[in-house]
């Protein structure tokens, strides 16, 4: 394993894992647990090699789990890591796409914009962050987009303002094949209902609570087109037009309560 | 059998039942008649010779009766602990007409946990290895047995598991009130003990395929990956904040630890009041957890009354001790919640049992008549069904059912090298039966591999 800090609290992972590598595609994740009392986490599978054996992960220190993964070092190992787990993205010829990020939410897109570049498809991306420090892997979408597009909360880069103000110029101006977004929940809501009544196919990638991500809990479940669906083997990508958002994000907070008591208790016991 | 005070036991996970004494199981093995034609071992799904196992506790010779069972039953502690001995050996017993069967199941436990008391392990003889190697996908009670059945013929085994532990349904669905992890550790040492290898977090269809074993020079293939994937009623509700799939809630207490949140991670809700739907074990196991967990009331919550409930019939006496409520005849039809999405309450119909149908079973019939209990949890324990993951990535796999793996009565699929058992070839079953799913499998495995 290999580690690097990439923006504030965010950072960039290389594992060795030779059998996920072998198999990863877009749109999978990988399922790892740290130690003994740990719990299970997914993680998007940001890029992958093959010929090395390894695999990238990108996450945000945002609870115990990620805040303890941030504290290995390079050479430290993963107790568990199991993947390449979810349904991986279908991929072909759409035409021109547009890919809108939101934060993290990139380490999902970066393998499908590789993956629909592979197909010929045309591909704008759209990268959104609260300010422009947060703003990870530009470059990385610079190297495989047609053109990349940038909007900052605050304006420190790029256009100030919502990726979903981006996202309408083009969808006002030119044709758009097929949208795919990932970040932040309300703004994977705000991009399927701005494409809804343009009739744009919107996939998004749902980021639900799991447990042990092969189907057998339900823990990730999300009512899509009203019905039950697991997001960790039907999805985690659905198409945005049919999600449940409010009750997915009713579920999201379920465990908020014990998510703080988790991080106090371990931001204490880090100082002693 | 002793049992702890249910007023101690319903406030930890230590286990409920603290089996025989040696004088217990000697004065139990005493009972048995030794019959000619011995019914007990007809209702053993994997044939163990049962008189004369009880014939060397009756002479306290308790090795001696644990050698016997392990010809037949790798998993004797577990066995012990969770078959529904009633229905079957238990259930057979011609003692049992008269007054009560011999306890097999406790005395089965007794010799196991007796070898515990010793602190060794007593494998049986392997012979020597013939360079097959076979694949076995699952650890679970099919998955075990397959292995350790193959391995002592001499066979390279390596069992692929999704999970991060070994044990399948043992590790994540039996609570350790019941089943303690210790004993199924155990277990699974003494599989290993006979050269199998296990190893952890391989999602079989995901992370290896079939293709790649066979060309890794695996021999055959056996599936056993259970039923994992939970069902759902389909009513109003069902995604509410505090409606767990008994899949999701056992899950986070038996594998995750969640019980000791936060010195373990994974959190689970406890809740005041409770309502499990279903009547099966993973109901009853459901029920009695919530209650570990703190709540004050605990329902079941089963449609039909209670002569037809599935559980184990010790599990149920065990629930009622420990205060659980049976709400019979109840359907539930609507799960209410509150304007932040968290469960207030669960409507029910009230069913009445129809006259029995031509296969004798009688039909719940709705009444019109409705009742509402105020709970702040549901845990819907109706059922599992196959999970898609590995099934799907095998092409032209014969499936049946819900996604079931079609298997002839010796376990073979329709495609060459490839075998099946368990709930992933039956639907949701018990232990025992995926373990005498798992002997026939062997057997036809060897016969494959030997070109017999």
């Amino acid at each position: 394993m290999k580690k690097q800090t990439i923006a504030p609290e965010v950072d960039m992972m290389v594992v060795n894992a030779p059998l996920i590598a072998n198999h990863a595609k877009a749109g999978n994740f990988v399922v790892m647990r740290l130690h003994e009392k740990g719990e299970r986490i997914p993680l998007t599978i940001a890029d992958s090699n093959k010929d090395a054996g390894t695999i990238t992960l990108l996450f945000q220190k945002t609870g115990k789990t990620t805040e303890e993964l941030g504290m290995l070092n390079s050479g430290d190992e993963i107790r568990d890591i199991a993947g390449p787990l979810g349904h991986p993205t279908p991929v072909k010829k759409y035409g021109h796409c547009v890919l809108v990020g939101g934060g993290i939410g990139v380490a999902t897109l970066y393998p499908i914009l590789k993956a629909l570049k592979a197909r010929n498809n045309k591909v704008t991306a759209i990268l959104g962050a609260r300010t422009k420090e947060l703003l990870v892997w530009e470059e990385n979408f610079r190297e495989f987009s047609n053109e990349v597009l940038v909007a900052t909360d605050d304006g420190s880069y790029g256009r100030k303002g919502l990726v979903t103000d981006a996202l309408k110029d083009i969808i006002d101006h030119r044709s758009v094949a097929l949208v795919i977004a990932v970040g932040p929940i309300r703004m994977m809501q705000a991009v399927s209902e701005l494409t809804r009544p343009y009739g744009i196919k919107t996939m998004v990638s749902l980021n639900p609570i799991m447990v042990e991500g092969t189907g057998m809990c339900g823990a990730c479940r999300v009512n899509v087109a009203g019905k039950t669906r697991f997001a960790c083997i039907e999805g985690p990508e659905f198409d945005g037009h049919e999600v449940d958002f409010n009750g997915l994000g009713s579920r999201l907070v379920f465990y908020k309560k014990e998510e703080e008591v988790s991080l106090k208790r371990f931001k204490r016991k880090c100082k002693k | 059998m002793r049992y702890r005070n249910p007023e101690k036991r319903k406030a930890d996970f230590k286990e409920v039942s603290l089996g025989l004494t040696e004088r217990q199981a000697v004065k139990e093995a005493a009972r048995c008649l030794q019959c000619k034609k011995p019914r007990c071992i007809a209702g053993c799904p994997v044939e163990i010779d049962i008189p004369k196992f009880i014939s060397f506790v009756k002479e306290k010779d308790y090795l001696g009766g644990l050698r016997t069972i392990r010809e037949f039953n790798m998993l004797p502690a577990i066995c012990g602990r969770v078959c529904p001995q009633e229905t079957q050996c238990q259930g057979m017993c011609i003692l049992g007409k008269k007054s009560k069967p011999v306890s097999i199941g406790s005395i089965e436990r007794f010799v196991a946990d007796y070898e515990v008391s010793l602190g060794r392990i007593d494998l049986p003889d392997i012979k020597p290895s013939n360079g097959h190697k076979v694949a076995v996908i699952g650890s679970g009670p099919a998955g075990l047995t397959v292995a350790a059945d193959l391995a002592k013929l001499g066979y390279d085994i390596t069992v692929f598991e999704a999970l991060h532990e070994a044990g399948g349904v043992l590790a994540y669905g039996i609570p350790e009130f019941r089943l303690p992890k210790k004993t199924i550790q155990r277990e699974i040492e003494f599989v290993k003990g006979l050269g199998v290898r296990i190893l952890l977090n391989r999602v079989i269809g995901k992370t290896q395929t079939i293709d790649e074993f066979f060309n890794d020079g695996f021999k055959a293939i056996f599936i056993g990956v259970g039923a994992g994937a939970p069902k759902y009623l389909g009513i109003p509700g069902e995604n509410l904040n505090n409606v767990y799939f008994a899949s999701e809630f056992l899950t986070r207490v038996n594998l995750m630890k969640a019980h000791h949140f936060p010195v373990y991670d994974t959190p689970v809700k406890k809740a005041r009041k409770v309502a499990v739907i279903g009547g099966g074990n993973v109901a009853m196991d459901s029920a009695r957890t919530a209650l570990r967990l703190g709540a004050e009331r605990v329902y079941i919550v089963y449609r039909r009354s209670e002569r037809e409930l599935p559980s184990r019939h010790e599990e149920i006496e065990n629930a009622k001790e420990e205060g659980i409520r049976f709400r019979f005849l109840s359907d539930p039809r609507v799960i209410l919640g509150n304007d932040a999405g968290w469960v207030r309450a669960i409507r029910c119909e009230k069913m009445r049992l129809s006259d029995p149908d031509e296969s004798g079973r009688k039909r719940p019939e709705p009444t019109g008549k409705e009742f509402t209990i105020s709970v702040d949890q549901v845990i819907m324990a109706i059922g599992q069904t196959s999970n898609p993951i590995l099934v799907r990535s095998i092409k032209g796999l014969k499936l049946w059912g819900d996604g079931y793996i079609g298997i002839d009565r010796e376990g073979r699929t329709n495609l060459k090298g490839i075998f099946a058992g368990g709930d992933i070839s039956t639907g949701a079953a018990t232990v025992i039966s995926a373990m005498g799913a798992g002997k026939r499998a062997a057997r036809s495995i060897d016969e494959y591999i030997m070109g017999r």
